[in-house]
């Protein structure tokens, strides 16, 4: 099966500021893909990249198989929601709606209308004065009517308030659960994703911490804690992720396939929060550079 | 594409559409009257209607500059200010076909428009015009005819192209007027000029007018204005002998004693409200250097009206199109 979004060696500078570096990474396609990191983490440098508003700088990157936005039928295949959900402030909802229509030949006008409908949007009101949470489900609606085959959605509910950003993912899942389409979103925050997602990938300092399925992430990160060993040295399959050593304790967060035996830890699974954050501790605390990086926001 | 681009053209179109009638009414009531002014006393054509004429005149040289800052300006940079290029770029069309068609919808939307505005003008102030005979003067040549269409052509992709560098619109419509207006005076006084090598006219002093007396570092000189060529373009004038040459200060002072020294001289003379005094002076010195000098004039001929308003307006539409080439590459390697 194509990948949603495959990439290599995908660098992105502006100026000397780098705002993804080096990035290498395959998100499979019919997935709800999760890209989490924390802001200024290249997020929207990378899905800017993939909808093919900009151009890389170096590497290479592919979208369901096909160099981005090459082509119109390529736009075509692929929904994108800016962040902060543009709009036209002096259109009404219908407008946006001829708006697609004329501007997509595959656009599915039944559907938009329908969703409309649903969301209890006032086909008449300009966009300018639409809530946030109004102006996100018709950003979505647009994105979705014209039929794409991948749907990229960027910090889609950041601005949201906590009613409609439940509202919001669920029309999201809704749409994921009538036309099968792979959905690639990001997010600051990991609660929203874990609500909507099968499939994480974690950016931290314009670099790829971590990329999994959710499942199977969770199934293998462990959290052990255990008396403090100073002079320990984890078993070669281990992958310690995080390490704290207080008075007489040490907690560990490992990547490790399988059970841990050894007696003297006490095993706790880990939530994905949990998870995320100690990947995001360790690229900080990975040195200088990474820390400036960290710092660098596009 | 082009719908879409109609759409978004719709409130400055009804706009532009409602002030061109608004000038049509306003000329249609006027325009017979000053046509039975121009039957009658073709004398008082220029005076019946002077303060509207004015008017008539000042709107046409600023239409193609309006439609510039608030058609073309706004064009891409209201999309790049307010981030609406991520929502328009990401649909199905490719950003340099967008920005083609817009580019073509409102141009030449804008093109009409001005046209417009210039022909209504032009059947009004016909009778004015055919007494004034003034048509290929600087003044004229840039609000009839046929370049209004190149200008508002122009007008529109340097604002698009500006607002496509600049990514906002206020500074966009700033540096849009600036560049109309500079562009607009350099080809008028610096480029037309040339389109043509200009034909060249000796006429014998007593033809001419407004003479006046210069005091140069070098020393003092006269000057007059072109005698009247009807609808010819005037370029300039000089006193000279046959062999080429200016009067020399010291032969003026022996020609004009009276006007060269003294509490009148360097003063502008020769016009019909001097006094008889400096009058009967001034024709003794015309008299005395029409002698041994004659006066050539430098002109761009009536004839010639027409090959320069398609001249023009193809150097504008070059420029216009030229523009519109260095948008659509700004906006494929350049932007975000």
């Amino acid at each position: 099966m194509t990948a949603a979004i495959e990439t290599a060696g995908l660098i992105k500078r502006y100026g000397r500021r780098i705002a993804l570096s080096d990035c290498t990474l395959s998100i499979p396609a019919g997935k709800v893909v999760g890209l989490v990191g924390p802001n200024g983490a290249g997020k929207t440098t990378l899905l800017h990249l993939a909808i093919g508003l900009i151009a890389p700088s170096a590497g290479g990157i592919t979208v369901l198989g096909r160099s981005p936005a090459e082509r119109p039928d390529q736009l075509g295949r692929v929904g994108f929601v800016a962040q902060n959900t543009p709009l036209y402030a002096g259109m009404s909802v219908v407008d946006h709606l001829h708006f697609g229509a004329w501007i997509n030949p595959r656009w599915d006008q039944t559907l938009a209308e329908q969703r409309i409908g649903q969301l209890g949007l006032n086909p008449r009101q300009k966009a300018g004065t639409l809530s946030g949470g109004q102006r996100a489900q018709l950003a979505l609606t647009l994105a979705i009517a014209k039929r794409p085959e991948l749907l990229i959605l960027d910090e889609p509910v950041a601005s949201l308030d906590p009613l409609a950003r439940r509202e919001f993912l669920q029309g999201l899942m809704a749409i994921v659960a009538d036309h099968g389409v792979s959905v690639v979103l990001s997010s600051h925050l990991v609660a929203d994703l874990e609500r909507v997602c099968d499939y994480l990938v974690v950016l931290v300092a314009s670099r790829v911490q971590v990329a999994g399925e959710i499942e199977e992430l969770l199934a293998i990160h462990h959290r052990l804690s255990g008396p403090r060993r100073d002079s320990f040295r984890p078993p070669a399959d281990w992958e310690v992720i995080e390490q704290s050593d207080v008075e007489r304790q040490s907690t560990l967060v490992v990547r490790h396939k399988g059970p841990v035996l050894d007696p003297a830890w006490m095993v706790e699974e880990l939530n994905l929060e949990e998870l995320v954050l100690s990947y995001m501790g360790r690229a900080v605390g990975n040195g200088s550079t990474s820390l400036k990086l960290a710092g660098v926001q596009r | 594409m082009i719908r879409l681009a109609w759409r978004q053209f719709r409130s400055e179109a009804i706009i532009g559409v409602a002030a061109l009638i608004v000038v049509a009414v306003v000329l249609a009531i006027t325009g017979p009257h000053l046509m039975s002014v121009y039957r009658m006393a073709p004398d008082q054509v220029t005076s019946t209607y002077h303060t509207l004429q004015v008017a008539v005149v000042a709107l046409l040289v600023i239409v193609p500059a309006i439609i510039g800052i608030f058609f073309g300006a706004p064009l891409v940079a209201r999309e790049l200010e307010t981030g609406t290029f991520r929502l328009v770029w990401t649909q199905s069309v490719t950003r340099l076909r967008w920005l083609t068609i817009k580019l073509a919808v409102v141009g030449f939307s804008s093109a009409l428009l001005a046209g417009g505005f210039s022909l209504i003008a032009a059947w009004w102030a016909n009778p004015i015009n055919i007494v004034n005979q003034n048509r290929f003067s600087s003044a004229t040549f840039g609000i009839l005819g046929i370049v209004p269409f190149g200008y508002a052509l122009f007008a529109v992709t340097l604002g698009a192209t500006v607002g496509l560098i600049f990514r906002r619109t206020l500074p966009a419509m700033a540096t849009t007027l600036v560049g109309y207006v500079a562009t607009r005076y350099a080809v008028t006084y610096w480029v037309r000029p040339h389109f043509q090598a200009p034909l060249r006219m000796s006429a014998r002093l007593s033809t001419a007018s407004g003479f006046s007396f210069i005091n140069t570092p070098t020393g003092l000189s006269m000057t007059a204005s072109p005698p009247p060529i009807p609808n010819a373009w005037p370029l300039s004038a000089s006193i000279v002998d046959k062999a080429g040459h200016t009067p020399t200060s010291s032969y003026l002072q022996h020609a004009c004693p009276a006007l060269t020294t003294g509490p009148g001289a360097g003063r502008v003379a020769g016009g019909p409200h001097t006094t008889p005094v400096i009058q009967g002076s001034m024709q003794t010195c015309i008299a005395n250097v029409s002698a041994k000098f004659h006066e050539v004039v430098s002109y761009q001929p009536a004839n010639r009206y027409w090959p320069f308003q398609i001249y023009e307006t193809a150097l504008f539409v070059v420029l216009a199109l030229a523009l519109a080439g260095l948008s659509m590459w700004c906006v494929r390697r350049r932007v975000t």
